[in-house]
């Protein structure tokens, strides 16, 4: 065996469908890793550790090497456009990127943007030929349009019954999100072996990539 | 913007305490010194260059350079990489020294923009340019000079990857003949280190099937000199099969120099294609998050100075290995104090210069009336000699 793989795992939704990826790649993962409050887990199984992370700080981890690889949203490495490898579309926690508003909604003379993603919404636009003004929000970006925050709003949509049960809809899609296998630049040398060998496994069972 | 406190500095530039520059100042010597058993010679370029000449010549991108204007109105950098003013330097004041030209340096560099931790505004590189000689032989002999110097900094555990851009360019010509956007957008991604894109904009190119596995194949180019066999059944393209042979020339030739354990190759690092235009290589130690060396063939630099002559080199990045990489000698020996009274501060002074003279440190004291005996202040000083009143010095 050779030395232990530092993983930054997102909490939350995209954990549970990356634990059950690992698991059908034969990688063993303890069930009570699932449910642990710990915020470092090792897993001697597995050769592995798990770095539970807030789902945006993946990036930040695996870019400064705390981490050797990470999981984490398209929608993330966007935002943060941290200096990692991007190896694999695990194809996993598949949603969209969209911009949306109310239907009537006549936007202002200057067009303003609430998004979790300032980054992704000001780049998009700007491709578009628009300059606008974005306004940073941490959650529940659909109330932005509702009380008149903005005219647009920039988000994540899985399902799209948030956006159906608060009467707006969804004007573009931006890009296709799942979840990505990235690894740190000195790790993706100094562990390789062991990184191409969960490339390997994974690669066997992961549903179909999208486009982005 | 607030007004600054008195403490506070610009984002991104350090102090470096006594400790810490102790420990700067013996990775610069001891790497400057096996540069120098390499023989090569020492150089010192100025901090501000114009930005006309090496600030648009650097590898840097725009954005990341700091611009300045000095009272005629000319816009100044201050240097971001030290390649770029070496290639002036080469082209002009060196101009009629006789080829290959070899050259160290150890200097302070600038980027802006890099505000977060670990992404310094001023840090420090130690390098080295080999200028005026394009065979593989020059190109393993930096690579095994970048390694002998990492080992003399005191890094342990360390690997070096590299990789041509040559036989990337031949295999994209070789794909996608006469769409360069195409070709441009793969090497991008490669930059980038998104395989993922990589794979996406390969699928989309419209290619056969065949083609398309080839250039994913690309990816898994990853190992010893047996890569370079397989990668030939990539391409028949005359740049990238000139390209591979190349690297295994230098391959061959590390071998020889009894450091290729170290060395992975792996085709799809690329370097910033707009700069080097062969080998490039990078150097990662296990302690370190980033890598702590690149380097690589940038045959075009020094044209753009009026000498066209091809030129290879790496740098270190001295200060993460200063960050990361345990002190190799330990604890600085401490200087010795001597405590003397008024009338006997010949005899002590004269002990000071004979321990300075002997390559010691001393520090020179007069006693206070009444405390002269209390001075032993512990942990600053190695030891104290005392010339007080009838006293016989203490060895």
């Amino acid at each position: 065996m050779g030395e232990v793989l530092k993983v930054a795992m997102p909490k939350g939704r995209i954990y549970k469908k990356a634990a059950e990826l690992f698991r059908a790649a034969g990688i063993v993962i303890p069930d009570d890793v699932d449910d642990s409050r710990r915020l470092v887990i090792p897993i001697p199984e597995a050769n592995m550790e798990f770095i539970m992370a807030k789902p945006v700080d993946v990036p930040t981890y695996v870019e400064y090497g705390v981490a050797d690889i990470g999981i984490v949203g398209k929608d993330v490495l966007l935002e943060e456009n941290r200096d990692v490898y991007e190896l694999l579309d695990l194809g996993i926690a598949r949603c969209r990127m969209s911009v949306i508003a109310l239907p009537d909604r006549q936007p202002g003379i200057h067009l303003r943007v609430a998004t979790k993603y300032p980054n992704v919404a000001t780049r998009y636009f700007r491709e578009q030929g628009e300059q606008v003004e974005v306004i940073k929000l941490n959650g529940s970006i659909e109330l932005a349009p509702l009380i008149g925050l903005a005219d647009r709003i920039v988000d994540m949509v899985e399902t799209g019954q948030t956006l159906k049960d608060n009467g707006l809809v969804e004007l573009e899609s931006i890009f296709g999100i799942t979840s990505r296998l990235i690894a740190n630049r000195v790790s993706y040398r100094m562990k390789n072996d062991a990184i191409q060998q969960l490339c390997d496994k994974l690669e066997k069972v992961m549903p179909g990539a999208v486009k982005s | 913007m607030s007004k600054p406190q008195g403490f506070e500095k610009p984002v991104g530039v350090r102090d470096y305490l006594p400790r810490a520059t102790r420990r700067l100042r013996r990775i610069e010597r001891s790497v400057l010194d096996c540069m120098a058993r390499w023989g090569y010679d020492p150089i010192k370029t100025p901090t501000m260059e114009y930005y006309d000449t090496v600030g648009l010549a650097s590898s840097t991108p725009d954005r990341k350079l700091y611009k300045l204007l000095n009272n005629r109105g000319q816009t100044l950098v201050l240097r971001s990489e030290m390649t770029a003013p070496i290639a002036r330097v080469a082209s002009s004041l060196l101009r009629e020294e006789s080829l290959p030209l070899r050259l160290s340096y150890h200097a302070n560099v600038f980027r802006a923009i890099e505000e977060e931790a670990g992404r310094e505004a001023e840090f420090f590189q130690t390098g080295v340019e080999l200028v005026g000689d394009r065979s593989p032989e020059a190109d393993a002999e930096v690579i095994a000079l970048a390694i002998a110097s990492l080992q003399a900094a005191g890094v342990k555990t360390f690997k070096f990857a590299m990789g041509h851009v040559g036989f990337l360019n031949g295999l994209f010509d070789e794909a996608l003949p006469n769409r360069t956007e195409d070709q441009q957008a793969l090497k991008e991604r490669l930059l980038r280190r998104d395989y993922v894109g990589f794979r996406e904009k390969a699928e989309s190119l419209g290619l056969g099937s065949e083609q398309q596995q080839e250039l994913e194949g690309l990816l898994r180019l990853r190992g010893g000199v047996e890569i370079c066999s397989q990668a030939a059944g990539l391409s028949s393209h005359e740049l990238a099969l000139e390209s591979l042979d190349h690297l295994r020339k230098v391959w061959e030739a590390l071998s020889d120099y009894g450091v290729s354990q170290h060395v992975l190759i792996d085709l799809t690092m690329i370097g910033d294609f707009s700069y080097y235009t062969g080998m490039v290589f990078e150097g990662y130690a296990a302690e370190l998050g980033f890598p702590v060396c690149s380097g690589g063939r940038y045959d075009n630099l020094l044209k753009q100075f009026g000498r066209d002559v091809p030129s290879t080199g790496f740098a270190l990045k001295t200060t993460r290995i200063l960050d990361g990489v345990d002190d190799p000698e330990g604890e600085e020996e401490r200087p010795v104090l001597i405590v003397y009274e008024s009338n006997r501060r010949a005899e002590a002074l004269a002990e000071a210069a004979r321990i300075r003279d002997g390559g010691g440190a001393a520090v020179t004291r007069l006693a206070e009336s009444g405390n002269g005996e209390d001075v032993s202040e512990s942990g600053r000083y190695s030891r104290v000699v005392s010339f007080v009143e009838a006293n016989t010095p203490a060895k």
